[in-house]
This record gives C-alpha cells, sequence and structure tokens, in this order.
C-alpha cells in the first residue's frame, strides 16, 4: 500500500487561499461600479471608469474568483476520489503561478482599455494564449489523476469537473480565435452575425459549463461530505449529467433574440433553454435530497446552510434562465436589469455560496485544524451574505421590470411615454439597494478573510496520506 | 430563407435538430427503465464515505422533461426552427415588426398627417403639436442634443438663434430628414501651418470674439487667417451659413478655451447629423422641425422673418433676410 505517500494538497492551500483573496478584490470592484451608477461623478480617471472597470470586475469574479475554487475543489476531489496524489506536480504548479499571472494580467490590460471587446472573452490575445497553455496542463493534471485512480468506478464530482475543463478548452479557442495587428490588438476571425453568433455560443456555455457544470462537480463531492450522506440518486446524477452537458451547447441564441439571427435559429436556441430545465433541476434535486434524513444538520451547521441556499438559488435561476429565454418573456426583459438580477442570483447565490462553502470545508483539512477558527463568524457570514443576496436581485427584478415596462409604454400617439433618460432617474433608488447589497455581500467576504487568516494563523500545512480503497460490498 | 448556401444545410439542420430532441426523449426513456433498487446505495465507496443511493428518477422531474420536450416539438411545427420550414403559423419576427409597424401607422398616422399639410410657423404655434413635437425629440434627439435642446460638446444648441446649416422652416426640416455632414480639414488650407503659427491663429481667432488673447500673436494670426482660414470662414472670420461657422460670435461648438482652439486647428474636426427623413417619415420629421423651429432660434433669425405670434404676416419669400 502507498501508505507514505500524501495527496498533493499545496496546490490546492494555494488556489483555496486565492479564493477568497480574489473574491474580495472581484468583489470590490463590483461594489465601485455599482457606487459609480449611483454617483457617475466617481468615474474620475479613464483608467477607473465604468467601461474599463465592468469586464475587470466580471473576470475577476468569474476567473479570478470562481476559477480559483475550481481549481482547488478539483484538485481536492479528484484526488481523494481517485485515491491517487495529482499527477505531474510540476505541470499543477504552473496551473497555480500560470493562472496568477493570468489574473494579473486581466487586472492591469483592462482598465488601461486593451480589450478585444467580446464579453467575458475581453482579455487580448498573448494572454489568451497563456490560459490556453494553463487549461491544457489542468485537463493533463486532471485527467491524468483520473487514469492513475486506484478504484475503478470515476466519482460523479468527476464527471462534471471533467466535462467542464473539456468544454472550457473547446470554448476559449473557438470563441478567441482572433487575427492580431500589434501586441495589444486582435480583431474576431469572425464577422457579423456569426462572430455574434459564436460570441453567445461561448458567452452561454462559460454560464454552462465554467459556472454550472465545474460547480456541480463541487457540489457533488462537499455537499455529500459535509452532509454525511449518499447522494440522492446515481441514476438521476446520470440523466442529468449527459442532459445538461448536451443542451447546454445549444442554447447561445437566446442571447440574441429579435436580432439579425436568422429566426429558425433563435427558436431552437429557445427551446434547448426550455429543455435545459429539467437537467439543471436534476443537480438541485441531487443535491437537495442528500440532506433527506439529515435535515436537523441545517440547524447548527453554517457550512451546509452555505450549501442547501447556494442549490435553492441555483434551482432559482435555473427556473428563472428558461422562462426568460422565452421571446415574449426576453421582450420585455432583454437589455433590462433584470437580466443583471438573474446573473447575480446565479453568481452571487449559486456560484459564490457553493465556494464559500466548500472552501470553508477545506480551510481546516488544508492547514490541520479540526474546524474554521470561528463558527459563529461563519454563521454571521451566511446571513450577511443572504440579505446581501436578497437585496441585490430583488433590486434588480423591479428595476428590470419597471424598465422593460417603462421602454415599452406608448401615448395616445404612439410616441413613447417616458424617454430614456427618466427610466434611468427612476432606476436610482434600486441601483442605490443594490450597492447596499453588494456591500452587505463583500462585507461577508472581508469576514471570510479574517476567519481564514485566525484558522491558518495557528495550523500548519498538512498533506493527508492516500487512502486505500474501500473494498467493494 | 436565404440562410443556406446549399439545400444540404438546410437537411442538416432538420436533422439535427429533430434527432436532438427526441433522442433526449429517448435516453430519458431509456434510464427511467433501468435497474434500480430504492434505499439501497450502488455499492461503490470512494474517498472514505462517499455512497449513491440507487433512487429512481423523480416521476414529477421525468414528467417535466417530457412535457418540454413535447412543448419543443410542437413549437417547431408552428413556428420557424426546422431549417427553411416556416412553420403552420407562418410567423417571422420581419413579418411580425411589418404588421406591428402597418397597424401603428393606421392608428397613428391620421394623427401626425393632420399637421403635415400645415405651415410649419402654423404647427409650432399649435400646443398639442408642441407636446407631441416634444416627446418625438425626447425620444430620438435628446440623446445628443440634450431633454433641453441646448446641446453639448460637439452638439449644437438648437434653442439659440445661431445656425450651423440655416435656421429657416425648409433648412431644419432639411437637415432632419437627409442629416449633415460637416467637416473642417486639419490647419485650413494651409497643411505646412507650424505649431507656433497654430497658436498665433488661435489668438486672433479668440480675438474675434473678444476674448482674452495676445495681441502680438494675434496680429501675426490675422494675416495667416486669410490664408489658411478664409475661403471658408470669410475674411472677417463670421463664417458663411452651411460652410463654416461664424467665429465671431459667442457661439463655440467644441469650446472657446486656447488649447480647445489649438486642438480644433491642428487635427480639424469631423461632425455628423445622422438622417431621419427614411427612419420617422415625412409627417414626424414636420413635427420635430416645427417643434425645432418653435425653441425660438427659428423665429429671430430665419429669413422667412415671420414670428410666430403673427402668422398672418409676409409671406416667406418675400421677407428680406435679416442681418444680425
Amino acid at each position: 500500500m502507498q501508505s507514505q505517500a500524501t495527496y498533493n494538497y499545496k496546490v490546492v492551500r494555494q488556489f483555496a487561499v486565492m479564493t477568497v483573496i480574489w473574491g474580495i478584490v472581484g468583489m470590490l470592484v463590483g461594489v465601485i461600479i455599482a457606487a459609480q451608477l449611483v454617483w457617475p461623478e466617481l468615474n474620475v480617471h479613464e483608467f477607473l471608469s465604468y467601461g474599463r472597470l465592468r469586464p475587470l470586475h466580471t473576470n475577476a469574479v468569474i476567473f479570478a474568483f470562481g476559477g480559483c475554487a475550481l481549481f482547488a475543489t478539483s484538485y481536492f476531489a479528484v484526488q481523494r476520489t481517485s485515491h491517487a496524489p495529482l499527477f505531474a506536480p510540476g505541470l499543477a504548479a504552473f496551473t497555480f503561478w500560470g493562472w496568477q499571472l493570468i489574473i494579473v494580467s486581466a487586472a492591469l490590460s483592462l482598465p488601461l482599455g486593451i480589450t478585444s471587446g467580446k464579453e467575458y472573452a475581453e482579455l487580448e490575445w498573448p494572454i489568451d494564449i497563456l490560459i490556453t497553455l494553463v487549461w491544457v496542463s489542468y485537463a493533463v493534471v486532471f485527467f491524468g489523476t483520473i487514469i492513475k485512480r486506484t478504484v475503478s468506478h470515476i466519482y460523479v464530482a468527476n464527471w462534471f469537473f471533467g466535462g467542464f475543463i473539456l468544454t472550457v478548452a473547446v470554448l476559449h479557442l473557438v470563441n478567441s480565435a482572433a487575427i492580431p495587428v500589434t501586441l495589444f490588438k486582435s480583431y474576431s476571425a469572425y464577422a457579423g452575425v456569426q462572430d455574434a453568433m459564436v460570441q453567445w455560443w461561448y458567452g452561454h456555455n462559460a454560464v454552462g459549463f465554467f459556472l454550472t457544470a465545474g460547480f456541480l462537480g463541487m457540489m457533488y463531492y462537499f455537499v455529500p461530505k459535509q452532509a454525511g450522506r449518499p447522494v440522492y440518486s446515481y441514476r438521476l446524477s446520470v440523466v442529468h449529467f449527459w442532459a445538461l452537458i448536451f443542451t447546454y451547447m445549444w442554447a447561445g441564441p437566446h442571447h440574441l433574440h429579435y436580432t439579425a439571427l436568422p429566426d429558425w435559429t433563435q427558436s431552437v436556441g429557445m427551446l434547448f433553454s426550455l429543455i435545459l430545465l429539467a437537467p439543471s433541476w436534476g443537480g438541485m434535486i441531487n443535491g437537495i435530497m442528500t440532506l433527506s434524513g439529515a435535515w436537523h444538520k441545517l440547524r447548527d451547521d453554517p457550512i451546509l446552510k452555505f450549501m442547501i441556499t447556494s442549490l435553492s438559488f441555483y434551482g432559482m435561476s435555473t427556473f428563472e434562465g428558461p422562462m426568460m429565454s422565452i421571446k415574449t418573456v426576453n421582450a420585455l426583459s432583454h437589455y433590462t436589469d433584470w437580466t443583471v438580477g438573474h446573473v447575480h442570483s446565479g453568481a452571487l447565490g449559486w456560484v459564490a455560496m457553493i465556494s464559500i462553502g466548500s472552501i470553508y470545508y477545506l480551510l481546516p483539512r488544508l492547514f490541520g485544524k479540526p474546524e474554521m477558527a470561528s463558527k459563529k463568524l461563519i454563521e454571521a457570514h451566511f446571513w450577511i451574505a443572504t440579505i446581501g443576496i436578497v437585496l441585490y436581485i430583488a433590486s434588480m427584478w423591479i428595476a428590470g421590470v419597471m424598465q422593460g415596462l417603462m421602454w415599452r409604454a406608448t401615448n395616445l400617439d404612439g410616441t413613447l411615454t417616458y424617454s430614456f433618460v427618466e427610466s434611468v432617474k427612476a432606476t436610482y433608488p434600486f441601483w442605490t439597494i443594490r450597492l447596499l447589497g453588494g456591500l452587505l455581500f463583500l462585507s461577508g467576504m472581508l469576514i471570510m478573510a479574517y476567519n481564514m487568516f485566525l484558522t491558518i494563523a495557528g495550523g500548519k500545512a498538512v498533506d493527508a496520506p492516500v487512502l486505500a480503497p474501500a473494498a467493494a460490498h | 430563407m436565404s440562410d443556406f448556401v446549399s439545400g444540404f444545410w438546410n437537411i442538416y439542420v432538420v436533422g439535427i435538430v429533430l434527432v436532438s430532441i427526441i433522442g433526449c426523449g429517448v435516453f430519458l426513456w431509456s434510464q427511467s427503465t433501468a435497474r434500480h433498487v430504492e434505499g439501497e446505495t450502488t455499492g461503490h465507496v470512494w474517498d472514505e464515505d462517499l455512497q449513491e443511493y440507487s433512487n429512481p428518477l423523480p416521476s414529477w422531474w421525468r414528467w417535466l422533461f417530457y412535457i418540454t420536450i413535447v412543448f419543443s416539438l410542437f413549437y417547431l411545427a408552428m413556428y420557424p426552427g426546422l431549417g427553411t420550414y416556416k412553420g403552420q403559423f407562418n410567423w417571422s419576427s420581419s413579418g411580425q415588426y411589418d404588421g406591428e409597424m402597418k397597424k401603428a401607422e393606421e392608428q397613428y398616422g391620421p394623427i401626425f398627417k393632420k399637421f403635415q399639410s400645415q405651415e410649419i410657423r402654423t404647427v409650432a404655434a399649435n400646443s398639442e403639436a408642441k407636446e407631441m413635437g416634444q416627446r418625438l425629440f425626447l425620444t430620438y434627439c435628446s440623446q445628443c442634443h440634450g431633454s433641453d435642446a441646448k446641446g453639448g460638446k460637439g452638439f449644437p444648441n438648437l434653442a439659440d438663434n445661431d445656425w450651423l446649416f440655416g435656421g429657416t422652416a425648409d433648412q431644419i426640416k432639411e437637415t432632419i430628414l437627409k442629416g449633415r455632414d460637416a467637416m473642417m480639414p486639419a490647419k485650413g488650407v494651409k497643411p505646412d501651418l507650424n505649431g507656433d503659427q497654430i497658436k498665433d491663429l488661435a489668438s486672433y481667432v479668440r480675438s474675434l470674439s473678444g476674448l482674452a488673447n495676445d495681441s502680438i500673436r494675434a496680429q501675426r494670426g490675422k494675416e495667416l487667417f486669410a490664408a489658411a482660414c478664409g475661403a471658408c470662414h470669410g475674411p472677417e472670420g463670421k463664417g458663411t451659413v452651411g460652410v463654416a461657422p461664424n467665429l465671431a460670435d459667442k457661439v463655440w461648438l467644441y469650446g472657446s478655451s486656447e488649447e480647445t482652439i489649438i486642438e480644433t486647428i491642428s487635427k480639424g474636426r469631423t461632425n455628423r447629423m445622422p438622417a431621419f427623413g427614411e427612419f420617422l417619415g415625412d409627417a414626424k420629421v414636420h413635427l420635430l422641425t416645427a417643434y425645432v423651429y418653435g425653441l425660438g432660434g427659428g423665429v429671430k433669425d430665419a429669413p422667412v422673418a415671420a414670428p410666430v405670434e403673427a402668422p398672418a404676416a409676409v409671406p416667406a419669400e418675400a421677407a428680406p433676410a435679416e442681418k444680425k
């Protein structure tokens, strides 16, 4: 037996700590741009203007915060469920430093106005190449570990992590294809409506694979672990896994309703978005039902509270998404703050909450502690974050529906009742509430950072020994 | 539909869409009949205690999945989705747009047409038309010219009596219908102007409207002005409507600071008012013309010279052009 061998926790520790740090940075930028909408005079310099900071916010929270969380949890889960240490530890270390370099490059280039102009893929071509190198290394480490596994079956969390890693590679390569003009400027390889379609095929699958499949992998490891219960249904995980990864691929056109995209493409995108409802809910059911028989644990386990609340928000936003993809609903919701509310119900409610719960699970285990330094602070973090999300999404729902209705209101002579600027003026109170919600969520992250430093301060880095697989029943 | 370069792609789209949707249903059906033992685990264990129950698919969830599949097939029969097949409802987004526009034209067209045959001055004096004109202005013009029509840097003030392309009713209407293009070439007609000379010119231009300036530079600038700028702006810098702006008044489109004037001379300026005729139609443009005309500037300086307050004055052609 490999009694001497230990799991590679070093890279997990690095990514776990950076998850919290980048979470604070990304959310702070989010709070700044939310404040800029309320007080436009806060656009003090072109480097710090809304247009430059907004892509920095999205890149920081998705790829820096979310990305580090995915690296940390997938590296942890794949080793432990494969009963083998990480394959190619050198490459794993490269993925950490490479990813941090990418994040720092983004944080410098985006405020400078260096951008390819593609939403969620703004980084210019030299950074895109670095992303490709890091991602291929990630795939080698992850799938190498799977191949090295000492159990015959591959655990469900790894299906989702694997699907996420493969698909993001394809998405990145296809969407970022560009013709470089200078070191800092390139132009998309596609033009016109094809470019828009490729962009939103990428954009929606960034949501589907980066922000969903990857985090479902996280859910499938950490929820049953924290709840101490078996996953509710193996069959459900099989069906919703294949259905989810298959149907997400088609859903992109719903971002382009009523545009130059052909009608048939819009229809197909809408239908697959509707079909996506059941596969998405499969993950929510499997997560929440895993807790059946152990509901009492929710009372005094704030980490489990984070996880179950995240699944509730996941279910809610994956219901809202298909509804918003229906053309008639989209005609009202598109281009309004409703979309912003929807995204944040997924991003804060689902992605951030499940990551936070998983990182709280990880930290004490990585630093040789029985538990986090303060359970009370986790509890406080949970409630502050939850109230923050509710304020955020409720204000954006109201603002979005109000904007949609104001934009379509007409007078008796057919002229518009409200000019655009009147809808902007009417949105101020809701932007203020949203700012408050964002501030609360950010405060929660600061509490988490404090708790993390308390936990690390008294502990030391530990690498757990590789376990022998349990004998089959 | 011209979305496909060959008939093959139509068949490809129809095939792949139908196979994919029906495939989801077949997959779901095959998995719901697969072996399961409720309440027992599958027997696999990972990482000490990770296990999975062998529970079946929840039936309400299965039915939800089937319903979305059936609905999708129904929708594809009724609406465009299967390649070039138009669907039983024969719906298209452009058809819906045309239909709604036609309906709006029938419903609202007469309200606007009622003013179309009236003189601009008459329309401008009508309070109902003024309200409608303002609503149109706020929707289509305020983004650049501002809600109060007073403009901003690069966007002309429409509420004063200074007109780049003329303030008569006909000229305003032509501006809205066809748009305007304006271009001041860098360094006027003397591309060899150096930085010092441009500074001299800027001092002279500032002196034209009585702004503080360096008199020695302005003196030198005066001679340069005649050579480099006079062809368009006139020997006294008073400009010509439709050709070049008056530099001797207090109105500045881009700003009167020395720095801005130097920038204007060194780099030139390009500006455009987009054409709205095709988009809004003559009837709405007519109302907008009256609204802009009635903001104040169209009254005093227009060669038509007939004040709105006295619409029964001299015919437009007979009015002599008033000099400021």
